[in-house]
């Protein structure tokens, strides 16, 4: 679901989350409109709405972990977890995270790549957010969403900035709910 | 870690914090290569109050001192960085491994124990003056912060300090980044 859709019709601030987001053409190769989120972080004070927005949605609501997916993950997800009073998990890629892991692969357009997380990081119990700047496909979230439930915690919600067109139409993720602020832009030539 | 600007049960109070964040780090032999006695800051992360506690005393040292840009290393700085940029009103930059910033980049290369690595930041992220940090979860041999405070200073930056959570001294990363400061909330 996009958050104009969920009670955040006409807040100025997904105006300037949208407007901060830069499009860079033919990144990683040619035909993808590459959605850059960098900018977001160069504006403190649209990095703080898009906090604002995530902490507004989960606080209170017994959200134990929001766990973030390598790397751009990572820029959003601590704030997050700081905020609402979670635990904070990187979930990584293959042979980053030093202890115990579990792994999970999943498909990509060519070829298959691997999501790991610590064992001792969620538990039975634990009511968790997957948090990372894009849904795209939903291969790299369905991964993360596995890794979680295989330990017995549950994944309440998968929170993103970006919502691509083609995951809109699949709006749960192993039967998770997705939670958008904007939809991608276009490239203005 | 200097407490000269703290009064005497200040320093109490952040001797206790630093002792708990201490406490939640997970040490790891052999990784990733035997030998290799590996500093884990992820079960930090599990503790709520550990977590804050560690990002307040970041805080506490540079909120209101002009810093404009909070510069982190790919990904553990990734997880550090944006909290202590979104408290003291700083933009995050990050810096990555190469081909990951989609944009026009400045790159860097630096040594490792074998071979070198490459270090990128968007062109245009920093401007000219700005007083910038530069953070990480560990400072090692000092090779990977050296290559961020000199992409930094190719843009004309003011890299006022480097930030981590962890110092390893007998890597000597201090002596590496000169005359460059380093603040570290545990020498381990």
């Amino acid at each position: 679901m996009f958050a104009e859709e969920n009670g955040l019709r006409g807040d100025p601030r997904l105006r300037e989350i949208f407007e901060a987001i830069r499009v860079i053409p033919h990144f990683p190769k040619p035909g993808i409109m590459f959605q850059d989120i960098t900018p977001l972080f160069t504006n403190p004070q649209v990095f703080k709405h898009t906090v604002d927005i995530f902490v507004e949605r989960y606080r209170d609501k017994g959200i134990s972990v929001v766990a973030g997916v390598e790397a751009r993950g990572f820029m959003f997800g601590p704030s997050i977890a700081l905020a609402i009073g979670a635990k904070f998990v990187p979930l990584r890629k293959r042979g980053k995270l030093p202890g115990e892991v579990i792994s999970e692969y999943y498909d990509l357009e060519y070829g298959k790549d691997c999501l790991e997380m610590h064992i001792d990081a969620v538990e039975k119990g634990d009511k968790a957010v997957v948090v990372d700047d894009l849904i795209a496909t939903g291969g790299t979230l369905s991964a993360a969403i596995k890794l979680i439930e295989r330990m017995g915690a549950e994944v309440i919600e998968c929170a993103c900035v970006i919502g691509v067109p083609a995951a809109m139409g699949q709006k749960r993720l192993n039967g998770r709910p997705v939670y958008m602020l904007v939809e991608p832009k276009d490239f203005q030539g | 870690m200097s407490v000269s600007h703290l009064e005497t049960s200040d320093v109490d109070d952040v001797d206790d914090r630093i002792r708990r964040i201490s406490s939640t780090i997970r040490v790891i032999p052999d990784f990733p290569k035997p030998g290799i006695i590996f500093q884990d800051i992820t079960t930090l992360l599990l503790d709520h109050q550990a977590f804050k506690d560690t990002i307040d005393l970041f805080v506490e040292r540079y909120k209101g001192k002009n810093i404009n840009v909070v510069a982190g290393v790919e990904a553990r700085g990734f997880i550090f960085g944006p909290p202590i940029a979104l408290a003291i009103g700083a933009k995050f930059v990050p810096m990555r491994k190469p081909k990951k910033l989609p944009g026009e980049v400045i790159s860097e290369e630096y040594s490792l124990e074998y071979g070198t690595d490459i270090m990128e930041m968007h062109v245009g992220a920093v401007q000219p003056g700005e007083n910038a940090l530069v953070v990480d979860d560990l400072i090692a041999t000092g090779g990977t912060l050296c290559a961020a405070i000199r992409l930094l200073e190719r843009v004309g930056a003011n890299v006022v300090e480097c930030a981590c959570v962890i110092e390893l001294p007998e890597l000597k990363g201090r002596e590496r980044l000169a005359d460059k400061p380093l603040f570290v909330l545990i020498s381990s």
